[in-house]
């Protein structure tokens, strides 16, 4: 038959064709359908309607064709081209966005959430109420015919998480039917979630109801521009200021047929929010359309009868409007009229019985509307002149002083303008009612404010005395720190430091009984950041620390966050502090910071932890300075080690404090000290030698003893010297292997070469013990790095020996290379005595023999890279340091020149330079012998 | 033979823009249907012929209550033909393979004094106009046919449209209803901006609800055709919902006007038509439900016309 050879050409139909589903056949099937849902009666409401959207809808989906049709899609060019038209509203406009968390985060509930989704067909609660049993049947029966289409899912016992996972999945089905043509679909998801911000029960949760279910209808908004302006970017995008003339015929037909859909939508709620969601895409109809638009979707909200719901269909309008048409205030001044003038619905009867079966206070239902309101004054004030702020002023207070609108109205409004009618404003506190808002609250709003702006200077007083008149009658203590936090900061821009006290006293008043600033910390806790930066931080903080600040900051007893307190003052103390002192009140209460921090220190702490208390503390230790009372800094250092034993950085610090506290005391004596300077420095040198010892760290000690055994010398202390520097080698063997550097085990014998090379270079000004024999150091120092276990098949003994002969060729000159004031060093104790000339000749055989028994073993050992390097190095400490007038040494230098070049290892530039060095010496006076040398020297030619 | 790889469309020029895939731009009196015939076959395709036809026709049918009362006169309701004629488009011969474009054009002529009404689709009258293709084939292949609709608007009435608004006020005592001593209380004043409407614009109005006892539930806007069939013997007449708008949900704040706004719907609306074989009118009703699901509906005859 015809028929079925019209299907089987459709199916294989493959080009697409505007007119291809207009075939007869399609139309009666759908004329049918209608035909059948049609109610023959008119008077009753509860009939189901025939609906002209889904049997139009009913079918293949002519926009998916259109989609089809719409040339190779650019949503990223629609994207970039959206954010850069939300800019135009600016970037001082705080964002829904933004608002969005805060919402979620603030609006919870622990009862249980239901969703109810009608799938397919459109009728409404009415029916579903109407007629119990039947009607229950009839769905079921439908669920089982049709799945997909026309089900009923309905989803009881979702906690506040499951609600939310739910309402996403249906943006992501949302996001996929669309994405497989299934445009329909994609509406009666988008219809179906808009139903359910009509349904108020578990009411605390409404709010942030609204922020998901508003996401998915900005994603429809989205999906439907993009597609609209997809449509229109052939062949090339539409500029973003395009005009209605740029937009072709199908585009504006499609565009068309979705307005004309949603204006068939039965409910009013969905109807409402689905047009207000595509709104944007008037501007492909009309240029004027959204103008016009605005103010009849505005009307239109007067007719839910909900206040709550209408509030936040309010928002959403707003916030539409400032995204698509930000020029459009009129409308939202219309909105917020509009919104006043129904004002005393939420006294009614309807919404009363419904808070005493949802048992919600009145006050908290009242706090359910401030993010729908505050937002809505927030897009009226944005940009607003004065006048109109005066103007919207005035009318909430014909509306006799509304506490929920004036909470707004403080909330939203520029804080200056607020700040300057602070006292007007503080009367119209005065006057709501207790019952509906509670006061602190506005409060709260009005400290914000005054937090960003500065009032008038003659009313700052009054200003303070009046509010925390009434916040300090607050009884709960959390309502009262949350309003009380507030003020402290205003407090402490405008006031002094009695101010200051007297309402610390009072916040320690309220949060003491009951222990209840356990419950308040976080707030707490800011009081105190808030209060310091202030730029007389000093002035104030210090002040006020002996009487109040010690007691307030007993209240926190919770170890952790009394540890977080002391890490942010010492941070702003640190940050602020600029001058060092010596101001007792301070330097107490910073010990009693740091020690409560150190004191949190345990076995479990993390090293990162430790770390930043460490400097935090050692930034303390920093700005303490006692002038020219060394011996008052002493102490000081003394009473801290005592106090921050636990961490090694600190200690650390304070060595090099008492190091610097004896170089300033040698600086100040002209580096002639009096019996009582030369006492104190020994007292300091002293001060390190037992502090030294407490370290764990191996390199910190032996650093730390040659840096204290310099220090000791400078000031003269031989004997004290002479023991770090003997404590220093004795525990040269202590060095391991390997040690940890950030985090990473690497060998340690780089860092001990660096440290036994600026040992040496000490060791030239040490003079000998007169009780011990001659080069007693340099000998000790040597044992120790003969007996120390060094890593297998390494050079670094040998390394050692090479650069002692420098030392010892130094030492056997007749003037040394430095000295220090007032030490003699073994120059003029020995005055170049044969004998000590001798056993420095001795040992230098010694070491010489040693190094060349080594490069034996490394020639036999085929490590001879490693031989060349060595030869090479010991000829340039030969070349540098020794007489080359002796045949023997110079014939040692020439072999040691040519094993180094045997292998051909060695650097060609570096021994070209070299040679260029003893030619260019060969010059000098004194020299000559080096020529003959030269001729010895051959470059070997890399083979 | 192989049906499967033969496609026959039909492409009216003239129907720039779809209308929910149906198709769109509505023709008008003494204009033109053009358009193109599409063939794409994979293969030459050996025909009988190929013709096209338009046709215009009004059905009308009984509503199932009507049936019994007017058994003897339900015989005489057949079909009238507005409009009809058929061309032949090419003679017996080949297609080649490809894509074949025969592009055609009719003119709307009516026959003899008849008119053209606007396309309606509505549940006992209906007014439609398709073009239809056909290719006739050998005996052993299938003929094949296509048809698509296209939509008919009438020329704007020359007449302006001089908006007449409409108040209205109901309370219990403005009901024709038994039970109205037993109603609670209420006033509700109102006004609709025309009741005879522009067929592209809005219905328009307000709704105030002064005051209730019993709190309201909704308010709605329904949209009714009214659909009458008949001749000199008797006539049926039927009231069906062609829509129904939600414009109050819950109870709505008193004393503030709710604004009226419904778009007429496409397709199920044409202007008021009034012949003499049937009538197409329609109305609309205010309907306010109260709490207890008490209904209280107010009717506005609407006079629809296009301009």
């Amino acid at each position: 038959n015809q028929r079925c050879g019209l299907e089987a050409a459709l199916v294989d139909f493959g080009d697409y064709h505007p007119l291809k589903p207009i075939m007869v056949t399609d139309t009666k099937t759908r004329r049918g359908t209608r035909k059948g849902s049609t109610s023959s009666s008119s008077s009753s409401s509860s009939s189901a309607p025939p609906d002209p959207l889904s049997s139009m809808l009913d079918g293949t989906d002519p926009l998916s064709m259109f989609a089809a049709a719409s040339a190779s899609e650019t949503p990223d060019l629609g994207r970039r081209k959206r954010e850069k038209e939300e800019e135009a509203v600016g970037p001082d406009f705080e964002p829904w966005s933004l608002k969005r968390g805060e919402i979620l985060a603030r609006f919870t509930t622990t009862e249980k959430l239901s969703i109810n989704l009608f799938m397919g067909s459109d009728r409404g609660k009415a029916t579903s109420q109407g007629s119990a049993v039947s009607e229950k049947v009839r769905t079921r029966l439908e669920e089982l015919d049709d799945l997909e289409e026309g089900s009923q899912r309905e989803l009881l016992n979702l906690s506040q998480q499951d609600y939310a996972n739910r309402i996403e999945e249906l943006n992501q089905s949302l996001k996929e039917a669309w994405s497989s043509d299934q445009k329909v679909k994609a509406l009666k998801i988008v219809i179906q979630c808009s139903k359910l911000l009509s349904d108020t029960s578990v009411i605390q949760f409404y709010p942030s109801k609204f922020v998901l279910i508003t996401d998915i209808l900005d994603t429809f908004g989205r999906l439907v521009y993009d597609r609209i302006w997809t449509m229109c970017s052939d062949p090339r995008p539409l500029p973003d200021n395009f005009t209605v003339e740029d937009v072709n015929d199908t585009a504006k037909e499609t565009c068309l047929n979705w307005f004309y859909k949603i204006a068939s939508i039965r409910e009013l709620l969905p109807r409402l929010y689905v047009e207000a969601a595509i709104l944007k895409c008037n501007r492909f109809l009309n240029k004027s359309a959204i103008q016009e638009t605005l103010p009849r979707l505005t009307a239109m909200i007067r007719g839910i009868g909900d206040p709550l719901v209408a509030a936040y269909a309010r928002a959403y309008l707003c916030r539409v409007g400032m995204e698509v048409a930000p020029h459009l205030k009129d409308s939202l001044n219309r909105n917020f009229f509009d919104l006043l003038g129904t004002f005393r619905q939420i006294s009614s009867e309807n919404v009363r019985a419904q808070l005493v079966l949802q048992m919600v206070e009145m006050p908290e239902y009242l706090t359910l509307y401030s993010p729908a309101i505050s937002w809505i004054l927030q897009c009226i004030a944005y940009r607003a002149p004065e006048s109109l702020l005066t103007e919207m002023m005035e009318r909430c207070k014909k509306l006799g002083n509304n506490a929920l609108l004036l909470n707004s109205v403080m909330r939203a409004f520029r804080p200056e303008f607020v700040a300057a009618r602070a006292t007007d404003f503080i009367g119209m506190i005065k006057d709501c009612d207790e019952a509906g808002f509670p006061k602190h609250l506005l409060f709260g709003s009005l400290g914000r404010s005054l937090a960003s702006a500065d009032p008038p200077e003659s009313e700052r007083l009054t200003i303070l005395n009046e509010a925390w008149k009434v916040i300090t009658k607050v009884r709960s203590p959390q309502d009262y720190i949350n309003c009380a936090e507030i003020w402290v900061e205003f407090t402490c821009r405008h006031f002094t430091k009695r101010e200051v006290n007297t309402i610390l006293a009072d916040i320690i008043k309220h949060m003491t009984p009951d222990r209840a600033f356990e419950d308040a910390y976080p707030q707490l806790q800011t009081v105190i950041p808030v209060q310091s930066v202030e730029l007389h931080f000093q002035f104030l903080l210090f002040s006020v620390l002996q009487e109040r600040f010690l007691p307030f900051l007993d209240m926190f007893q919770k170890d952790s966050v009394r540890v977080e307190v002391c890490k942010s003052i010492m941070e702003v103390f640190i940050k602020h502090q600029v001058e060092l002192t010596r101001d007792p009140v301070i330097l107490n209460a910073m010990l009693h910071i740091c020690k409560t921090m150190h004191d949190s220190v345990n076995a479990l702490t993390l090293e990162d932890e430790k770390r930043s208390l460490a400097l935090l503390i050692i930034g303390f230790i920093r700005m303490v300075s006692f002038g020219r009372d060394f011996e008052q800094q002493l102490s000081f250092c003394v009473e801290a080690r005592a106090t921050f034993c636990n961490l090694e950085p600190v200690l650390v610090q304070l060595i090099h404090t008492v190091n610097q506290l004896a170089m300033e005391t040698r600086r100040v004596m002209r580096g002639n000290h009096s019996r009582k300077t030369a006492a104190f420095v020994r007292a300091c040198a002293a001060y390190s030698f037992i502090t030294i010892p407490s370290l764990s760290s191996i390199f910190s000690r032996l650093s730390l003893y040659l840096l204290s055994g310099q220090v000791a010398l400078a000031n003269q202390c031989l004997s004290q010297a002479d023991a770090f520097l003997k404590a220093a080698v004795s525990i040269l063997p202590e060095v391991p292997r390997s040690i940890s550097v950030e985090g990473k085990l690497r060998s340690s014998e780089s860092f001990l070469l660096d440290f036994i090379n600026s040992f040496l270079a000490t060791l030239l000004v040490i003079p000998d013990h007169p009780e011990h024999g001659v080069l007693y150091l340099v000998r000790g120092l040597l044992n120790m790095v003969q007996d120390y276990t060094w890593e297998d098949n390494s050079d670094a003994k040998v390394r050692v020996y090479i650069s002692a002969l420098p030392l010892l060729a130094a030492m056997s000159q007749e003037t040394y290379l430095y000295s220090i004031p007032k030490v003699d060093s073994n120059e003029t104790l020995y005055g170049g005595d044969p004998k000590f000339l001798s056993e420095i000749n001795k040992l230098c055989e010694t070491l010489i023999g040693q190094i060349l028994d080594h490069l034996k073993t490394l020639g036999r050992d085929e490590s001879t890279r490693r031989q060349g390097a060595l030869a090479f190095s010991l000829f340039g400490v030969l070349l540098a340091h020794s007489d080359l007038r002796n045949n023997k040494l110079s014939q040692l230098a020439v072999n040691l020149w040519n094993l180094s070049h045997k292998h051909g290892y060695c650097e060609t530039r570096t021994s070209v330079r070299t040679l260029e060095f003893i030619k260019h010496q060969t010059q000098q006076p004194d020299m000559a012998h080096l020529s003959d040398m030269v001729q010895r020297l051959t470059l070997q030619s890399r083979t | 033979m192989f049906s499967g790889s033969f496609i026959l469309q039909i492409v009216s020029e003239t129907s720039e823009s779809k209308y929910l895939g149906l198709f769109n731009k509505a023709r008008q009196k003494n204009e033109t249907v053009a358009g193109v015939i599409l063939l794409i076959c994979k293969e030459a395709l050996q025909h009988h012929g190929i013709s096209l036809s338009m046709e215009g026709v009004v059905n009308l049918q009984l509503s199932s209550k009507s049936v019994g009362v007017f058994e003897a006169f339900y015989n005489s309701v057949k079909p009238i033909q507005l409009i009809s004629s058929n061309i032949e488009v090419a003679k017996a011969g080949k297609i080649p393979g490809g894509k074949t474009e025969i592009p055609f054009e009719f003119p709307l002529h009516t026959k003899g004094n008849k008119v053209l009404y606007e396309t309606y689709h509505g549940v006992f009258v209906n007014i439609q106009y398709s073009l239809r293709c056909d290719m006739k084939r050998s005996l052993l292949a299938k003929d094949l046919s296509r048809s698509c609709e296209f939509i008919v608007h009438c020329q704007p009435q020359k007449s302006k449209v001089i908006p007449t608004p409409v108040n209205f006020t109901i309370t219990p005592d403005t009901l024709q209803s038994r039970e109205k001593n037993s109603l609670p209380k209420f006033l509700i004043r109102g006004h609709l901006d025309a009741t005879n409407c522009v067929i592209s614009l809005p219905l328009t109005g307000e709704v105030v609800v002064e005051n209730s006892d019993v709190p309201i539930k909704s308010i709605e806007l329904q949209l009714v055709r009214v659909e009458t069939c008949g001749c000199a013997e008797g006539y049926a007449r039927d009231a069906t919902e062609i829509q129904n708008i939600q414009i109050a949900e819950g109870d709505v704040c008193h004393g503030l006007a709710i604004p009226i706004y419904m778009i007429f719907p496409r397709l199920f609306t044409c202007p008021t038509l009034e012949t003499t074989n049937f009538k197409v009118e329609f109305e609309v009703n205010v309907v306010v439900v109260l709490h207890d699901d008490h209904l209280i509906t107010e009717n506005f005859p609407l006079k629809l016309c296009r301009l």
